[in-house]
């Protein structure tokens, strides 16, 4: 059974499993008080001369209640923690870097270009399409020029908000090429809805191919915008 | 007391019921205009709905809409899922659970005569009011009203280039911080009540829980709003007078406003749930015919929640940029406020079992509201997991799970409590067959709107967009859109039932005797309605806790806080047989 989309980065495994850990795990606990609840309430309904039970509680059963869910909640806390620390904690050294500035309603998407290095003339800029190599960590420098944005891939189980004034560093690393939508999560006004942009995993080949016809495009006059 | 109060009071219309300083006038003055700001938080939520399901086709009625709530155009549809969430968040569901019953109930429930400041209650509602009356203004000035959202987060926010919307969110702002400045006064004067005024042998642990949750409540308003009310102010500063408190241009720090608003608004969540929970207490007790089952605990519990409740505001803002190690500490924090609402849950189920269950319209919404609040709960469990969070955040799941929480728990506390108190608010009786049927096909209707979110949502279907059509992986949802709209439209048909006999019963309802559920807390003493003072002559004593239903060796299943005595009810006081049916 996929309750999730199809997961293409080498994180996305992990996510699933942590959900999938949680949705057992609160899966059990709902059916079990769902089913109580509704026995209850019929097993337990008005009928004549039958008189309720009278207890104000039980300290034991109060504990043991108090115990197993606390020790669930905080195995999950700390599973999580570890995925978590793995994804957001780190990013994995890679020269593989590409500049994200958000705008309203733009993702301007850069590499470096000849020269390897940022802010230079000879960028490579696309507007709402994003090109990376499969099987490579890639590291995304999120910016944002207006308001606050969230760079959202779900196939890669991938969600950044984009702060103006800060620049967040975040990684991904593909694991099967093809076409996936880059969204926004982050409300950013009226054309939130539309801030679509298409994100191509390619072949190392293919992708080094596409970057060259870029830069061989690229008109060395332009200023780089700051 | 009394006399001093009546001598206060001028007996005209208007000293009566407009400018009243009677805590249960101004109980019902929030409670009819929760329910007016209702309607249109309601008839909001259709819009949004209709254009969700049916993107491509004008919305039905278009003609006579204003120009400003056509959601086809994207501007609009912000501006219109922004009010339903401003309206209901601010002007329905905290005046009417704090505005509404915790003045109606606070001082019935402990046997006081009114509130600590009766002024001060009144000047509450008509700062609240103006608050409400502010925000609904902001419909009808150029450019429409706010559409950033009921979290107004800047830049956003901060800027009219950015969304073309200027004095509406100006309005917005200042009506929230008007509204949030009744919370205020609200909160002080049903602490100094709750501290202060209660009967002769209402101990702390006497109380009600609904009077222990809206005492909580209470102190939560009371810490948390003045943070909401300086960020409100910033926010303000930075829209009018060219403060930077929130542009990075100027120095500003764009998270600072999440900090701040989360802070108060994670709190806010409990202002909002808390109530319902002890209304939902007592309701189930009384029509289990039971003791509460585990009422320390209860009460516990409830500080758990309210207390853990400040420090797990960052659990909103995994993907906002804050440090991620940060991120941990509010995971862990998030994940162990968990653990009380489970104590709550399994306490309810504890009152249930071996009880002798009457099935009326207040016990099915009761019920309806542990239901969905498990729901709400478990849900809660998978953002609270800051790597899932990373892929469910801003998607459905929180949509589905928000209201999981807030109209199946909160909505349905608050349907709980207007059946079970409306007798002694009107001194008459609704239809109970009407809202039977009411209650379940809520209760049905409910889950089929919102529970088939969570699977839009594990999609990774985005909220606040206004075409889910226009991405190619969304499009195979649309089905689901469709359904989850029709069911919408549904839910909200049904909620004419209870508006027809809640409005129908103020004039032809049966006339409600003093005690009509056979209740043993305070309340239920006084005459319905009860008059000015409450208590006539002398206030009552009170004896023993709230919960004692199903004494044995009692002929009575029930045993008032009021009845003197330890063990058979008093000779010479009539207690009226339990009506069996």
């Amino acid at each position: 059974m996929h309750l999730l989309p199809e997961g293409v980065s080498t994180y996305s495994g992990r996510i699933d499993l942590m959900f999938y850990v949680i949705l057992a795990v609160t899966g059990v606990a709902f059916v079990v008080t769902e089913t109580v609840l509704f026995y209850f309430a019929w097993r337990y309904r008005h009928r004549e001369g039958v008189r309720a039970h009278y207890t104000h509680g039980n300290s034991r059963i109060e504990v043991i209640w108090t115990i197993v869910p606390a020790v669930m909640l905080v195995f999950l806390g700390l599973a999580s923690r570890k995925v978590w620390d793995e994804i957001k904690g780190h990013v994995p050294p890679t020269d593989q870097e590409i500049v994200v500035l958000a705008s309203q309603f733009d993702w301007e998407v850069r590499y470096k270009g000849a020269d390897g290095q940022f802010e230079t003339a000879d960028d490579v800029v696309v507007h709402n399409e994003m090109h990376v190599p499969v099987n490579a960590p890639v590291k995304i420098r999120l910016r944002s020029k207006d308001v606050i944005h969230s760079f959202f891939v779900p196939a890669f189980r991938l969600k950044q908000d984009a702060v103006p004034g800060l620049t967040i560093d975040i990684w991904v690393q593909p694991t099967k090429t093809g076409e996936y939508e880059i969204a926004c999560a982050e409300l950013c006004g009226f054309g939130h809805g539309t801030m679509r942009g298409v994100l191509t995993v390619m072949e190392p080949e293919a992708y080094r191919k596409w970057l060259s016809e870029q830069e061989a495009g690229v008109v060395p006059a332009e200023a780089p915008a700051a | 007391m009394s006399a001093q109060h009546d001598a206060q009071h001028s007996p005209s219309f208007i000293g009566k019921y407009i400018f009243s300083q009677d805590h249960k006038i101004i109980g019902i003055q929030f409670l009819f205009v929760s329910l007016a700001f209702m309607v249109l938080g309601g008839f909001l939520a259709m819009i949004v709905r209709w254009q969700l399901g049916f993107p491509d086709k004008e919305i039905p009625l278009a003609n006579v809409l204003p120009t400003s709530w056509n959601p086809a155009d994207p501007a609009q549809y912000n501006a219109v899922f922004t009010m339903h969430a401003s309206i209901m968040i601010f002007l329905v569901i905290i005046p009417i659970l704090t505005g509404a019953f915790g003045n109606f109930l606070i001082p019935l429930m402990i046997g006081a005569r009114d509130m600590a400041f009766p002024k001060l209650n009144m000047l509450s509602f008509w700062v609240g009011f103006s608050g409400g009356a502010v925000i609904a203004s902001s419909f009808f000035v150029e450019g429409g009203t706010a559409a950033t959202g009921w979290t107004a987060y800047p830049p956003l926010s901060a800027d009219p280039q950015y969304t073309g919307v200027a004095l509406g969110q100006t309005l917005w702002i200042v009506g929230v911080l008007l509204v949030g400045t009744a919370s205020i006064m609200g909160a002080v004067n049903y602490i100094t009540t709750i501290v202060n005024m209660r009967a002769p042998g209402m101990h702390f642990f006497r109380m009600p829980l609904s009077v222990w949750a809206l005492f909580i409540t209470a102190i939560l308003q009371l810490m948390a709003t003045p943070v909401l009310a300086s960020a409100l102010g910033m926010l303000l500063f930075d829209r009018t007078l060219g403060t930077h408190f929130f542009n990075p241009a100027g120095g500003g720090q764009v998270l600072l406003w999440q900090h701040l608003f989360w802070f108060y608004s994670h709190p806010a969540v409990y202002i909002m749930i808390l109530p319902s929970m002890g209304f939902v207490s007592d309701i189930m007790s009384t029509f289990a015919r039971k003791p509460i089952f585990g009422y320390k605990a209860m009460v516990f519990s409830l500080m758990g929640i309210a207390g853990l409740g400040f420090i797990v505001w960052g659990h909103h803002m995994f993907q906002s940029g804050m440090n991620p190690t940060l991120g941990t500490t509010f995971m862990i924090s998030t994940m162990v406020i968990a653990v009380p609402s489970a104590i709550k849950t399994f306490n309810w189920l504890g009152t249930l079992w071996g009880g002798a269950i009457r099935f009326t319209p207040a016990m099915l919404h009761a019920l309806a509201f542990v239901s969905t609040f498990i729901i709400g709960g478990l849900s809660g469990i998978f953002m609270a997991s800051t790597p899932v969070d990373m892929f469910i955040h801003d998607t459905y799941f929180i949509v589905a799970h928000l209201h999981y929480v807030l109209f199946g728990g909160s909505l349905f506390g608050v349907f709980a409590a207007i059946n079970f108190w409306y007798p002694k608010m009107f001194g008459r009786m609704l239809n109970p067959t009407v809202n039977l049927v009411h209650a379940v096909l809520s209760f049905i209707f409910f889950n089929l709107t919102f529970f088939p979110m969570h699977i839009l949502g594990m999609g990774g279907h985005m909220r606040r967009i206004y075409d889910p059509t226009l991405y190619d992986f969304l499009k195979p949802m649309q089905p689901m859109n469709e359904f989850i709209s029709v069911n919408a439209f549904i839910l909200g048909g049904v909620q004419i039932l209870f508006a027809a006999n809640f409005i129908c019963s103020l004039f032809w309802g049966k006339k409600a005797e003093r005690n009509p559920w056979h209740a043993n807390s305070l309340e239920w003493a006084a005459p319905s309605p009860p008059p000015h003072g409450n208590w006539g002559e002398k206030v009552p004593t009170v004896y023993r806790g709230p919960f004692e239903y199903s004494l044995p060796g009692m002929t009575e299943d029930y045993m008032p806080q009021d009845l003197p005595g330890a063990g058979a009810p008093t000779p010479g006081r009539t207690v009226m047989t339990p009506a069996r049916s």
